[in-house]
């Protein structure tokens, strides 16, 4: 984690980078903490964290309503999964607004970034109100624009009409619903994003631009060839972050659109809340929780794998 | 678009007016939501909503707290607070023994956080469900406490152990000399060192707790342990007309981060770099 030492300028941090090369040299004999120190957050972290994601699987073998006891079911689960068009249908929409968010949220967040950490004339003020929507928790969010959009009380009956919506019932279509979802969950993370892209390019040596002004390069040659490139380590935290957080856009669709209108917006953790707390079919549930488990897991992977995205480390530096 | 350092002063017209787009697009909403919370529900109404209203009032301030916001907000700050404590209870002490010891645990526990920044709080919360019933903790603010730090953990071990590696070893060696054992060193030395860090972590846990919502939303049913955010999914249900009201609950679910926004900013954003990693 580098940004919080970076913005801070603490004696320690100084004393740290001084003694930074013969750190890893030698040995020294002052005593060690025992397991002891680390027991508590381990066992924590197992019946917290890691019990439940291997009992996501086993569950999915079960059939529980939520109280009672748990019913071993087989494959049923499973098998009423293969067949039910639903989860089929919620992971295709969970998979296009991974990809809708992915293309709206970073070139924007990349663009406001790098405009930030200019030195314009009003720029501190601007991007103090840019970075506003980081204040307010997912459930306010989406609570703000569910009134916002509100045909009947709020602007969506000014808006509607113009951007081809009649009656002004945005949240009343599917192809509406599923905008504003990918809207709403822009204008809450964009600035986000944002802060990434601005602390790398304050990092950017100022000589690369320097040099390409002498060369006679342009501004738009010097995004292409010098902010950008530097940025590549960034543009892979960033989307990290961005797919897997797409992935569990969970309050945004319960607050806006519950999933609607017609199961448009029914990402696969809505289908799974609904299936699990709303028809108590616990095992069900966990079925799909698998689901989203391995879908996570695979898009992760993914990227790992073709960006060289290795360690946790290059997240923590990208910051 | 990157003229920060670039000698060429010339105006960018293509960022300015992306920027003035983007001004807009945070401005109307935040705006809005100030103007309508601080007028009435029939000025609201008759004016509409693009209109600055005539009439504004505090009002929506006393109906919201008349509805047991305040006991919200309590319950919120109490799940806030504890879930910070047992971060740092529980991580600090790990993170030492991940950086200073040589045991075999240590590496294996740091590879398994690593490994565990992976799983989605959303996924497992049928599991939870049946664990937090089984232990009887259904419908209390422990419910929603233990979830919430163990999956805000593996980031905030992440970080201590990081900011812990850079104490520099002459402060372990020197404490020796006095005699220190490594609790105290831990207590005397470690966590001073590494408060810049430890603040970071605070925000970050405190933010993740305070704007939690699917804990709660799963663990709480009663109406005296409800929480802010489950208040104002409350409120957006029973207000059906009544928007100032709801805006106003909205504003004041945020104002304890606002302040951090206006007194700790460079807390706030490192805490915040963190909860989006999550």
């Amino acid at each position: 984690m580098q940004l919080p030492d970076q913005e801070t300028s603490l004696p320690a941090r100084r004393a740290a980078s001084r003694k930074r090369a013969p750190r890893r040299t030698g040995t020294d004999h002052a005593p060690r903490p025992n397991a002891w120190y680390l027991i508590p957050a381990l066992l924590f972290f197992l019946a917290f964290a890691v019990v439940p994601l291997i009992l996501v699987v086993v569950l999915s073998f079960s059939s529980w309503p939520g109280f009672g006891d748990v019913e071993w079911s087989g494959l049923d689960n499973w098998e009423r999964l293969w067949n039910d068009g639903r989860v089929w249908d919620s992971t295709r929409i969970t998979l296009q607004l991974t990809v809708l968010t992915w293309v709206t949220q970073t070139p924007m967040a990349i663009g406001i970034g790098v405009w930030a950490a200019g030195t314009q004339r009003n720029r501190a003020f601007l991007s103090s109100i840019f970075f506003l929507p980081l204040l307010l928790s997912s459930a306010a969010i989406a609570v703000l624009f569910h009134r916002f959009l509100d045909p009947n009380y709020g602007m969506a009956s000014d808006l509607g009409p113009p951007l081809g919506f009649p009656d002004g019932n945005i949240l009343g279509t599917s192809h509406g619903a599923f905008i504003v979802i990918v809207f709403v969950s822009g204008w809450q993370w964009i600035p986000f994003h944002s802060l990434l892209y601005q602390a790398a390019a304050r990092n950017v040596p100022t000589v690369l631009y320097d040099a390409a002004t002498i060369d006679g390069a342009n501004r738009w040659n010097m995004f292409w060839q010098i902010t950008l490139p530097q940025l590549r380590y960034t543009v892979v935290t960033s989307s990290v972050i961005m797919i897997v957080g797409s992935l569990i856009t969970f309050e945004t669709v319960l607050l806006l659109t519950g999933g609607g209108p017609g199961g448009a917006t029914r990402i696969l953790p809505y289908l799974m809340y609904s299936a699990g707390f709303e028809s108590f079919e616990m095992g069900y549930a966990a079925a799909i929780a698998t689901v989203l488990v391995v879908v996570a897991t695979t898009i992760s992977l993914i990227i790992v794998k073709f960006s060289g995205f290795a360690k946790m480390r290059s997240t923590l530096e990208g910051m | 678009m990157a003229q920060h350092s670039s000698p060429t002063a010339r105006p960018n017209w293509i960022a300015g007016g992306l920027s003035t787009i983007w001004l807009i697009i945070i401005g109307v909403p935040i705006i809005s939501m100030i103007v309508w919370g601080l007028t009435t529900e029939r000025a609201f109404r008759d004016a509409g909503p693009l209109a600055i209203p005539t009439v504004w009032t505090f009002d929506n301030v006393t109906e919201i707290i008349d509805r047991g916001f305040l006991g919200y907000y309590w319950n919120t700050a109490i799940i806030t607070v504890a879930s910070i404590a047992l971060s740092l209870v529980l991580a600090l002490p790990a993170a030492y023994a991940i950086v200073r010891s040589r045991s075999w645990l240590a590496s294996a526990s740091f590879r398994m956080f690593l490994l565990g920044l992976a799983i989605p709080a959303q996924a497992v919360i049928i599991p939870l469900y049946l664990i937090i019933t089984e232990m009887g903790l259904y419908d209390t603010l422990i419910a929603v406490i233990l979830p919430t730090v163990a999956f805000t953990l593996p980031l905030v071990i992440l970080i201590l152990s990081g900011a812990l590696r850079d104490v520099p070893r002459d402060v372990y060696e020197a404490m020796t000399l006095d005699g220190a054992g490594s609790f105290r060193m831990l207590v005397n030395a470690v966590i001073p060192i590494a408060r810049g860090s430890i603040s970071a972590v605070c925000i970050f846990v405190g933010l993740n707790a305070w704007n939690s919502f699917i804990f709660p939303l799963i663990f709480i049913r009663s109406e005296e342990n409800t929480v802010v955010t489950l208040g104002l999914r409350q409120f957006q249900q029973e207000f059906a007309v009544d928007i100032p009201g709801l805006m106003m609950a909205v504003l004041i679910s945020a104002i304890p981060v606002f302040l951090l926004y206006l007194f700790a900013r460079r807390w706030l954003i490192a805490g915040l770099a963190g909860a989006g990693g999550r």
